[in-house]
């Protein structure tokens, strides 16, 4: 048990280390969100004005948190892919070391990697105008994490039967775009088409972004921008990271 | 001398082909054992069922006491294995590499530590430690990989085509080193080559070809089964001189080419007789010690060079397709 846990943590320190290497990854991680936030939030604010004292930066800032924590998160599997391609994988299969703990261990290291983004997306708050206390600060970073390893580990699911880095461009255009923009980011889940509805209650994104909502604005004049509760938002995040853990676990058995 | 490998009646089917029929080897304790064999001729799928990399279709493998299909971990645990191609981690120093390793094999944290330091000694690598391993050259890399796999205190190392791909120097510096190894280490080495000039080295080789063992012994006991010399002749009228020269000198003519090959017990002395013989009709003689190149030939009909340009040739384009 203690080797194996000794195995998690060096797949997990690997993935952190290769990030601070990676000066492009890093900016790139800062400068989108920053982005969407500010010209899309911006933008929208102005020429929508909402009901009460919310404005549209405010509704959508937990939703950019949560495209920081999304995208990094699924895109983490092109480093599988990437493993395998340049042979590192190899080397971790051929080691005495089990096919679940590869799996925790990386996705704990990509869930790290995107938890670090969604944390200084975090610390922008103040310019969004809002002010966050260090309690609401630490239950959101724990729920950020539970997201991340989720995410990412769905990353590396859909990553164990792909062969080139392009197919898993694919994968991120076709399904985590969609997830971000059907995730209630930018407009909330009532008050969509009936067939919308469904497409946003099953994507567990959704959930992710209501949960962040929950815990950022918990007070009854804001409530109408949530559509659940934050149990039930933990929840089915919980249940589905666990799945996907065990789905990954499976599928890494059937390929390798 | 105990086996440290024992195989019996391995073998491996793939859905198109039976890649490994039915082999049968041992491998002594410390010994230096090679693997040989051109490209394709099921090498690196035995290989990879010694290591637990593939299930055996039939029979079964026991790597150093422990059979590979009831006990892989143990026997992961036993070896050291070293790819064709590199299976580092790039992104990463040199150090890092040996240190993840240690841990993925649970090697304790102050012996590890110690270890390191020795393994790049060995592979004189000790100044580049902390450099990215991005910027090694072929040689560095493969040098730094057969450093890690001996991390672990392996038993038995694993090196498939340790050579490939590496320009004749930096050939020539692997092997002093895995000459070098074998006097440091109480280890057993099992390396796969295509290079017969390389499988001299060893103190045993299996020849393979077609997914058959078709000669296991040391290189000079192969080479002296030929019996004697070996005469290369280009003549005139290949198959009337032929016929001839097998009625005449009671020898068994092989045709390679546009030449003939036969043994002879006392080539010097015959050379003159034969010339002789054949005055009108020889064009070209050479007469040669038999190399592990005519035991292949004699064993197979081919040399084993024939295979070896597309193997390059395969090489280049995946080297050239990681951006080398």
């Amino acid at each position: 048990m203690a080797h194996e846990i000794r195995a998690i943590y060096t797949l997990w320190i690997r993935e952190v280390k290769r990030f601070s290497r990676q000066k492009s990854r890093i900016m790139g991680m800062i400068i989108q969100p920053l982005i969407f936030l500010f010209f899309i939030g911006k933008g929208m604010s102005s020429s929508l004005p909402m009901a009460g004292d919310m404005d549209f930066l405010k509704f959508i800032y937990p939703g950019i948190i949560g495209m920081t924590l999304l995208m990094p998160s699924i895109g983490n599997g092109i480093s599988l892919v990437m493993d395998r391609e340049f042979g590192f994988l190899k080397e971790i299969l051929v080691a005495p070391v089990s096919r679940t703990s590869i799996s925790i261990g990386k996705a704990l290291g990509g869930g790290t990697v995107s938890l670090i983004g969604g944390t200084i997306v975090l610390f922008l708050s103040p310019f969004v105008g809002i002010s966050l206390s260090i309690i609401t600060i630490i239950k959101l970073l724990i729920f950020m994490a539970l997201t991340t390893f989720t995410m990412t580990s769905f990353g590396i699911l859909l990553a164990i039967p792909m062969e080139s880095t392009e197919g898993f461009q694919m994968i991120m255009t076709l399904l985590a775009m969609p997830m971000f923009f059907l995730s209630g980011a930018f407009f909330p889940i009532e008050g969509v088409p009936n067939w919308m509805s469904i497409l946003m209650r099953i994507n567990p994104m959704a959930y992710a972004v209501d949960g962040l909502r929950n815990i950022m604005y918990n007070s009854p004049e804001v409530n109408a921008m949530t559509t659940f509760n934050l149990s039930f938002d933990i929840g089915v995040i919980a249940i589905f990271g666990f799945v996907i853990t065990i789905a990954t676990v499976i599928a890494f058995n059937i390929k390798e | 001398m105990e086996n440290i490998i024992e195989v019996s009646g391995l073998r491996k089917k793939f859905p198109e082909v039976i890649a490994v029929k039915d082999i049968n080897f041992n491998v002594k304790k410390g010994e230096l054992f090679g693997f040989l064999g051109p490209n394709g001729a099921g090498k690196s799928t035995t290989i990879q069922m010694l290591c637990t990399l593939l299930k055996p279709s039939a029979g079964k493998a026991i790597v150093n006491g422990y059979n590979t299909l009831d006990n892989p971990g143990k026997v992961r645990k036993s070896i050291g294995l070293v790819f064709q191609e590199s299976t580092l981690d790039e992104n990463l120093t040199a150090y890092e590499n040996l240190k993840y390793h240690a841990n993925f094999y649970g090697v304790e944290k102050q012996k590890a530590k110690k270890r390191i330091t020795e393994v790049l000694e060995m592979v004189q690598l000790t100044e580049r430690k902390n450099s990215i391993v991005e910027n090694f050259s072929g040689g560095m890399k493969r040098r730094l990989e057969i450093a890690r796999g001996l991390l672990h205190y392996p038993k038995i190392l694993f090196l498939d085509e340790p050579t490939i791909g590496l320009d004749p120097q930096t050939r020539n510096k692997i092997w002093d080193f895995i000459q070098n190894l074998k006097k440091e280490e109480d280890i057993t080495i099992f390396l796969t080559t295509h290079y017969m000039d390389e499988a001299e080295y060893c103190d045993r080789i299996a020849i393979m070809d077609h997914g058959e063992i078709i000669a296991s012994d040391s290189p000079e006991q192969l080479k002296a089964n030929l019996g004697g010399d070996i005469i290369k002749t280009k003549v005139e009228n290949k198959d009337e001189v032929k016929k001839e020269i097998e009625n005449k000198y009671n020898v068994e003519v092989q045709e390679y080419k546009e030449y003939l090959t036969f043994e002879h017990n006392n080539g010097e002395e015959f050379i003159p007789v034969f010339v002789k013989d054949f005055k009108e009709q020889i064009k070209s003689i050479t007469m040669q010690q038999p190399t592990l190149d005519d035991v292949f030939l004699n064993l197979t009909g081919r040399e084993i060079r024939d295979e070896e340009a597309s193997a390059t040739d395969k090489m280049k384009n995946k080297m050239k397709k990681r951006g080398h």
